[in-house]
């Protein structure tokens, strides 16, 4: 049973087309890591799953998405309970202009939770899974800014935990970040993947090596290959995604 | 469909709402200035100067504050183009710090909000320790204190879009920073400063404030620059201000006429400034 | 060679001497009107000036205070009016309007910029005038229809454009991840201008408000053709008042006979001056300091 099944999906910008009939299917409770070099399209596959995407101008979809075999074009869905189900961690953090404490209620808030205890304890739960409670409990009115970068990308994901998503899309999570935090967001990720289905999006091999169950390849907006991590980093069919793993020029 | 949805659907209405209420106060200014104007408009009003008893709803037309209307824009847009230029021109990183820059900047940006009949007043003031009578002159010298930021914030913003590089390429040349500014950057810039000239003559000659005792009011034509000159917008404001329905009537027209004048004007910068694009490097 | 060294030394020396007299130019005016306001405060305190309501000059009584009000109440009336119509708009052209729609509402609410204001004083005089007689009338309020709310609703619309085309950049430069972050947690699009979009544009919308407050309450052609010009502190919106500038324009210039009525008239424009410098330096300092 997969969490999430992408069938012929179709995306161009103008006369653009990024990405080429792709489809894949991603497993439950699993971290699924796409890789694939830059401007391929990886970042667009990510964001037609919550349609964020649709919100650009020119811009055409076709194919389909499922989630929970729900379709998510489907003109009946409700587009802000989709996307609550699904969060996204950018590549840069995107802390919203409020304090600490407000940034991860703000999501709850929106949703119709008012009382301040419960609020409390949401915060603190998803502080904790981030990583960052030790280190800003005593300072939660502050404004989010004044975080470092790092600390900010951890406070981006318990902002997004902190809705209960079921998946978490990561786009590049830990490309901006130094090496400390980048580790510590990936040992975040890799302990969260037993209650949350969670996409990452990259072009460092390592990273994914590191992080990946099942790994999906995109060159120039077609999905090559995709599979379990072993197949494709030891064993891969395809001629490009050999190349690409192993450090060759693609071209 | 819950609560959050029903208030984005209510504001969105609210909002097209605002947006219909805006563009119709749009709409209802020039629909009834284009009514009431189109039927008091002749022939007779743009071909003749006023002639006496004009105010008593006799002969004549406002000839004479068209034209003057004319003189007293080209005028003034003329001068502070002469101005506009240096100093557009000396807020480049070649003459002055940044910081400098922005000092000016922010000086003239507030001298862009100072009302039109503060340079009005303040010019006749400046006009009777010199011993001036209300004159062509003086409402020049009023209107460019008016146009003046308008055309040097415009300018200095289509500057600041000048390539880096495309100065450089003057500099290795061995040019000097005149010739490279006078020379080059002019022609670069040329439909900015085109666009800019229309703003700020559009600007000029709508604005009744700052001429009101500086240009006097006539029924000539002026002959020279010491003459009082009639205006346009003042001859709205006076025929509006009498007592006779017929004179009134005139005022409709007078205000059409204006109006036309500064709509071309609007329109035509858009459509310059794509035209005159030619020598621009992008 | 050397020749072209002095042309460039010459005019950088001549381009610097015009911009700094440009620059000062604000305070040579102020300068200017305190010089010649000085012989009224000497004779008058200024705070009697300000508060007193006896406007006699030729028993040399100059009370400004009826015109103070004159000019704030339809200041205030133009506000109320254009600050929510323009920030809907202004919201609804930089987050909803498809991008077509954009680029025609855009241009068209420029026009109304470019729009002299005798032709809103003759817009006001034909159309909002007649309107609020006749409307007042059939609710039992008498008026001449020339009143406080004919200022205040043309003022309101000259305004528009100014306050409209500064929020709606003030808007658009919020970046886009502000707007991405707050989706993608299952905000509508309405949370998130509310809570994230506006609250990272407040200042300079305000910004916004406070150069439209400065142009209204400066403007004088259109509001002196709709306000009826009665030197009374109104006492509701259907009444007349006569703003501070319609009471220079009007009488500066001809009655320079009588002692201390320039002076006193040049005080009334010191004191418009000096108001409107701080709003607009204070909303250029806003606008400036978020990086414009």
């Amino acid at each position: 049973m997969y969490h999430i099944t992408i069938k012929g999906l179709n995306v161009s910008y103008g006369n653009h087309h990024v990405l080429k009939n792709v489809s894949l299917e991603i497993p439950r409770n699993k971290i699924t890591v796409i890789i694939g070099p830059s401007g391929c399209g990886k970042t667009t596959l990510l964001k037609s799953l919550n349609r964020l995407l649709e919100l650009q101008e020119g811009v055409r979809i076709s194919g389909s998405v499922l989630v929970d075999d729900e379709s998510v074009y489907d003109p009946k869905v409700d587009v802000t309970e989709l996307r609550k189900k699904m969060g996204l961690l950018s590549q840069r953090p995107y802390p919203l202009p409020m304090s600490i404490f407000d940034n991860v209620a703000y999501g709850p808030r929106i949703h119709g939770t008012r009382k301040r205890k419960k609020l409390n304890e949401i915060v603190e739960k998803n502080l904790r899974a981030a990583g960052l409670w030790e280190e800003v409990k005593d300072r939660l009115k502050s404004p989010a800014a004044s975080l470092s970068i790092g600390q900010q990308q951890r406070l981006c994901l318990a902002r997004c935990l902190a809705v209960s998503p079921e998946i978490i899309l990561c786009d590049e999570p830990t490309s901006a970040l130094d090496p400390f935090s980048a580790q510590k967001i990936e040992e975040t990720l890799s302990e969260l993947k037993t209650d949350y289905t969670i996409v990452v999006v990259t072009h460092n091999l390592r990273r994914a090596r590191r992080l990946a169950d099942y790994v999906g390849f995109i060159f120039l907006g077609e999905l090559i290959e995709h599979g379990g991590k072993k197949d494709i980093f030891e064993n891969p069919k395809d001629e490009r995604t050999r190349r690409y793993i192993s450090g060759e020029s693609y071209l | 469909m819950n609560l959050r949805h029903v208030e984005e659907r209510c504001f969105k209405v609210l909002m097209i709402a605002a947006t219909f209420i805006i563009l119709g106060s749009l709409f209802a200014v020039i629909g009834v200035i284009l009514v009431k104007g189109a039927g008091a408009l002749s022939l007779s009003m743009i071909t003749q100067t006023s002639k006496g008893g004009y105010y008593l709803g006799k002969e004549g037309g406002v000839l004479n504050a068209i034209v003057g209307s004319l003189y007293l824009a080209f005028g003034a847009t003329a001068t502070s183009l002469l101005v506009s230029l240096p100093i557009a021109f000396c807020l480049q990183r070649e003459y002055v710090k940044a910081r400098t820059a922005n000092v000016v900047r922010l000086s003239l940006d507030v001298l862009w909000g100072v009302p039109s009949i503060i340079y009005g007043v303040f010019g006749f003031t400046i006009m009777l320790l010199l011993g001036l009578r209300a004159s062509l002159l003086g409402g020049i010298v009023a209107l460019t204190l008016l146009e003046l930021p308008i055309m040097v914030r415009a300018i200095d913003e289509v500057l600041q879009m000048v390539p880096r590089e495309l100065k450089e390429a003057s500099y290795t040349l061995g040019a000097t920073r005149y010739e490279t500014m006078f020379k080059v950057v002019t022609r670069q810039i040329l439909p900015g400063i085109i666009s800019a000239i229309i703003l700020a003559f559009g600007r000029g000659i709508g604005d009744a404030a700052s001429i009101l005792f500086t240009a006097g009011y006539t029924d000539h034509i002026p002959s020279s620059l010491l003459d009082p000159v009639a205006s346009l917008p003042l001859a709205v404001f006076f025929q509006m201000g009498t007592p006779f329905p017929e004179v009134q009537e005139r005022a409709y027209a007078s205000a059409l006429i204006l109006l036309i004048i500064v709509l071309l004007l609007t329109v035509s910068s858009r459509l310059f400034s794509r035209r005159f694009a030619k020598f621009v490097i992008r | 060679m050397r020749v072209r060294k002095v042309i460039d030394g010459v005019s950088e020396k001549v381009m610097c001497s015009v911009t700094a007299a440009v620059s000062f130019l604000v305070v040579l005016i102020a300068a200017g009107l305190y010089l010649k306001a000085r012989p009224i405060m000497e004779i008058t305190p200024i705070k009697e000036l300000l508060t007193s309501s006896s406007w006699h000059p030729l028993k040399g009584e100059f009370g400004f205070y009826p015109f103070l009000m004159g000019t704030f109440w339809v200041t205030f009336l133009a506000m109320i009016f254009a600050i929510p119509i323009c920030l809907l708009c202004s919201i609804y052209i930089s987050e909803y309007a498809p991008r077509k729609m954009r680029d025609v509402i855009k241009p068209l609410i420029d026009l109304l910029a470019g729009i002299p204001s005798v032709v809103y004083g003759v817009f006001g005089v034909l159309a909002v005038v007649p309107l609020i007689r006749d409307t007042a009338h059939r609710i039992n309020i008498s008026t001449t229809g020339y009143s406080v709310l004919a200022g205040g609703i043309v003022l309101a619309i000259m305004v528009f454009p100014i306050i409209i085309s500064v929020s709606v950049e003030v808007i658009q430069s919020v970046p886009y991840e502000a707007r991405e972050s707050s989706l993608s947690l299952g905000a509508t699009q309405w949370q998130t201008v509310k809570k994230v979009v506006l609250k990272k544009a407040f200042p300079g919308i305000v910004a916004a408000i406070i150069l439209g407050f400065s142009r209204a309450f400066g403007e004088t052609m259109a509001v002196l053709m709709v306000v009826g010009n009665v030197p009374q502190v109104p006492h509701s919106i259907f009444e007349e008042a006569y703003p501070l500038t319609a009471l220079i324009a009007n009488n500066y210039g001809e009655m320079l006979s009588v002692p201390l009525y320039d002076s006193a008239l040049l005080l009334g424009a010191l004191i418009l001056l000096l108001i409107v410098l701080l709003f607009s330096m204070a909303a250029r300092l806003i606008l400036m300091r978020g990086g414009r």
